[in-house]
């Protein structure tokens, strides 16, 4: 048995096969961005080396028959070239495929909104792409991970895999009020954005309403949203009151939690009070 | 999603074909494109426009070494490695250029916020290589390239312009 012959030729048979050979021009078919490699040559005297693409361009003077070495980070932009070498009677030309680098250097990631109400379904939603150390986009698939921690310390986490360099997450927000970290991971590469978790609509508002002189004092308890956290100061509580004949209408920001105002104390009256869409109690005022 | 942009599509071949004055245009169906968001069909047919518009931009700012030419249609990394193509091919005294003669696009993903698009191009072109005004090298190609566009007040712009083997 003798296997060396068949393996070398083999070997070389592979070796071959990763070359584009153009006649008298041995281009390697593909190399990653930013590697290094050589292209050979035939022949001999002086010629002139071309590498021409629309995001790179190489010119080298060059002895023909030897072979051309192109140092790391010679040719780092992805994409396909074409390779001339031209001497002063002979050209010759081939491709030269250059390929992403397979290491995440950087993620572009944008995350919508900045702020939003809590407990939204797919409120949160982020898009990366994933770029090498020379900003080629990655086109290979990767995998990547999306977490979102809220403000009570609570984590979603996705885990998804790129295509033709992009990927997307939707999320949740979450119950309580805060700030959310909204992280993407490719690789050992992350990114991360903060969201901002505002509450929702009153869940309800309860009023009362006591005499203040010759008016009456209409007095709201805190608003909270339907998971409990504290409607913010600022929201527009309107209050009506409605009596025979007229109506009057007074919008009422809320301070530390509350909203309230005097009104006429016309005997009879209407009070009520709304925020949005939401409808508080009614109080049928009679004289005291 | 799949059924209500096959419709759209169907309109946007003619649109394409118009837009590219020369290169004739096929716009796939996406398979199965990423992202929630739906596309509708007048964006879509924006974004093939602006691309295959990206592709005369680029094809005039390489053969005359003008990187101004590509302001109109590259943004971001794409417009600044073409830039950068531009003057080393002026300090060579290189120029090349690059006719497209037919494009078989697929947009495949639509970023959720409507901030981006994806697309695949199954490009063939014809290079022209010169050197001081001199033609060394032509040659066809048949690449694929991938390619993310970004609005910007008028227009869809390439923020990445990148061909695959």
């Amino acid at each position: 048995m003798r296997p060396f012959p068949a393996m070398i030729a083999g070997s070389l048979l592979a070796a071959s096969s990763l070359f584009a050979q153009n006649g008298d021009l041995q281009v390697p078919h593909s190399i990653e961005a930013g590697s290094s490699f050589s292209i050979q040559s035939a022949g001999n005297g002086k010629g002139t080396l071309y590498i021409v693409g629309p995001n790179q361009v190489l010119e080298r003077d060059i002895q023909l028959g030897q072979p051309v070495f192109f140092a790391q980070g010679s040719v780092y932009n992805a994409g396909r070239y074409l390779v001339i070498v031209r001497s002063e009677n002979s050209t010759h030309q081939s491709t030269l495929d250059v390929t992403p680098a397979n290491n995440p250097a950087e993620v572009s990631f944008l995350a919508r909104p900045s702020r939003l109400p809590i407990g939204l379904h797919d409120g949160i939603t982020g898009a990366i792409y994933v770029f090498d150390v020379y900003n080629n986009l990655i086109t290979v698939p990767m995998p990547a991970t999306f977490e979102l921690i809220g403000p009570s310390g609570a984590k979603q986490t996705q885990s998804v895999v790129t295509r033709n360099g992009s990927a997307f997450t939707a999320m949740d927000s979450t119950p309580r009020q805060g700030t959310d970290r909204l992280t993407a991971r490719v690789g050992d590469v992350a990114s991360t954005r903060i969201v901002t978790q505002v509450p929702g609509d009153p869940c309800g508002i309860k009023m009362s309403a006591k005499p203040s002189g010759q008016q009456i004092l209409l007095q709201t308890e805190p608003l909270l949203d339907c998971s409990g956290n504290a409607v913010p100061d600022g929201t527009i509580v309107t209050f009506t009151e409605t009596y025979p004949g007229a109506q009057a209408t007074v919008d009422v920001p809320l301070k530390r939690g509350i909203a309230q105002v005097d009104m006429p104390a016309h005997n009879g009256a209407l009070l009520s009070a709304a925020s949005g869409v939401v409808l508080g109690n009614q109080i049928r005022w009679e004289k005291q | 999603m799949m059924t209500r942009l096959l419709p759209a599509f169907a309109i946007l071949w003619s649109v394409a074909s118009c837009a590219a004055a020369q290169a004739t245009v096929r716009i796939e169906p996406p398979a199965n494109p990423q992202g929630p968001r739906v596309l509708e069909a007048q964006t879509a047919s924006a974004v093939v426009r602006d691309y295959l518009q990206s592709w005369q931009s680029m094809s005039a700012a390489l053969e005359h070494n003008r990187a101004d030419l590509l302001d109109a249609d590259f943004v971001g990394a794409a417009r600044d490695k073409l830039a950068k193509t531009v003057q080393e091919q002026a300090a060579l005294g290189v120029a090349a250029q690059y006719r497209d003669s037919s494009h078989d696009i697929q947009i495949v993903f639509y970023s959720p916020e409507g901030l981006s698009i994806e697309l695949t191009d199954i490009v063939d072109y014809d290079v022209q290589v010169l050197d001081h005004d001199k033609t060394i090298a032509n040659q066809h190609m048949h690449t694929r390239y991938v390619v993310v566009l970004t609005p910007t007040e008028s227009r869809w712009k390439v923020r990445v312009f990148q061909a695959q083997s």
